[in-house]
């Protein structure tokens, strides 16, 4: 099991491929992508990376987190998230991890906060069917039915499906495949949609019902030293997709 | 410019489309690639562009009406479609809305629209 990544997402567009398909693909970002910490088995009973994506201002990052990135040499972070991985597979501590850790044409699981619809009706929140036009209805046209039977049971069970608030729970969408990606920029290219709202974060992970390929770097696709010269060129660009 | 609008923007000029000045009410013939089985042949299809929407961007598309056989028949094509072969404007329309909805209501010489005389081409940016 190799690490997943943290990434943001930017927004949707669509590819023209040469055969003359045309692909939905939702635009991901790996931000300033290191890994923060390690967790081992002999220390914490189990072996994952803590990655950390985005920057955040040191001066409003909270002393104990501002301690926790000094202890692994980077600058402070917006998002942290853990992944589990195989012993084998853990990724030393600073490393930057690069948008070639997927392959074209893989499949991941996403996962990210759903956007918020506040309190919705049953309509919205459950599909339910709602009520009728006309034949005497009044006022409750998008109402649910009955909750539930009379005196016995007296009550109306849990769970039961009604109003309430909907959206803004993290919501997991698997098996998505992998269109493209850019190492330069920091770019994965997923079709499809991705649950969250426009620059919110979404964790990658490679698909668990769906079989790794082969030609997936293990234990992870790091930027290197050669590649160090070109990210103050993607910085820069960054800036300008914030403006 | 974001990075969604800069990577359409690569996207548009990879393409590398010409795509001719033409608007609701001109009539077009489109150059469509069409598959089958494992021949590629390009059909035409020719018509009045009755709407126009996306401007430039890459998800850009227009409507094209035509009468095939006394029954109306509406296509819409992706701007910047691979499939696209070629775009040739048959003659320019003088029309006063953006979008030409009000066709689908008319038949025959209702349904006319009359010639531009005076067309300036665009002067190339």
């Amino acid at each position: 099991m190799r690490s997943g990544v943290i990434a943001k997402k930017l927004g949707m567009t669509r590819l023209f491929l040469e055969d003359g398909k045309q692909v939905p693909v939702t635009v991901l970002q790996l931000d300033n992508l290191q890994v923060v910490a390690q967790r081992t088995s002999e220390k914490d009973g189990y072996t994952a990376v803590q990655l950390g994506a985005g920057n955040a201002k040191a001066k409003r990052t909270t002393a104990a987190l501002r301690g926790h990135f000094a202890k692994a040499n980077v600058a402070p972070k917006r998002k942290v998230a853990e992944f589990r991985v195989s012993p084998e597979n853990l990724i030393d501590v600073g490393a930057e991890i690069s948008a070639e850790h997927y392959a074209a044409g893989q499949f991941v699981d996403i996962a990210g906060t759903s956007i918020g619809k506040g309190f919705a009706g049953a309509m919205k929140r459950h599909n339910f069917g709602g009520l009728r036009a006309s034949h005497g209805v009044s006022i409750s046209h998008r109402s649910h039915g009955s909750t539930g039977q009379c005196q016995d049971p007296g009550k109306v069970f849990k769970g039961k499906k009604m109003a309430g608030h909907l959206g803004s729970v993290r919501v997991t969408t698997q098996n998505i495949q992998v269109v493209k990606t850019d190492a330069d920029r920091g770019l994965i290219m997923v079709k499809g949609s991705v649950p969250g709202a426009k620059g919110g974060w979404v964790t990658i992970k490679d698909a668990v019902k769906k079989p790794l390929p082969n030609d997936v770097p293990m234990p992870a696709a790091l930027k290197s030293a050669a590649t160090a010269a070109a990210a103050p060129a993607e910085e820069a660009s960054v800036e300008g997709g914030e403006a | 410019m974001n990075l969604i609008a800069q990577l359409e923007a690569e996207q548009i000029s990879s393409l590398g489309k010409s795509i001719p000045d033409f608007k609701a009410g001109d009539t077009v013939r489109v150059g469509y690639k069409v598959t089958e089985g494992t021949r590629t042949r390009v059909q035409n299809y020719e018509g009045v562009v009755i709407s126009r929407k996306g401007g430039s961007t890459i998800s850009a598309s227009f409507t094209v009406r035509k009468i095939s056989f006394g029954e109306g028949v509406e296509r819409v094509f992706p701007l910047y479609s691979t499939n696209i072969d070629s775009i040739e404007v048959v003659r320019r329309g003088r029309v006063r809305r953006a979008k030409l909805y009000y066709l689908r209501n008319r038949r025959g010489k209702s349904a006319r629209i009359a010639e531009v005389t005076n067309y300036k081409p665009l002067a190339e940016a």
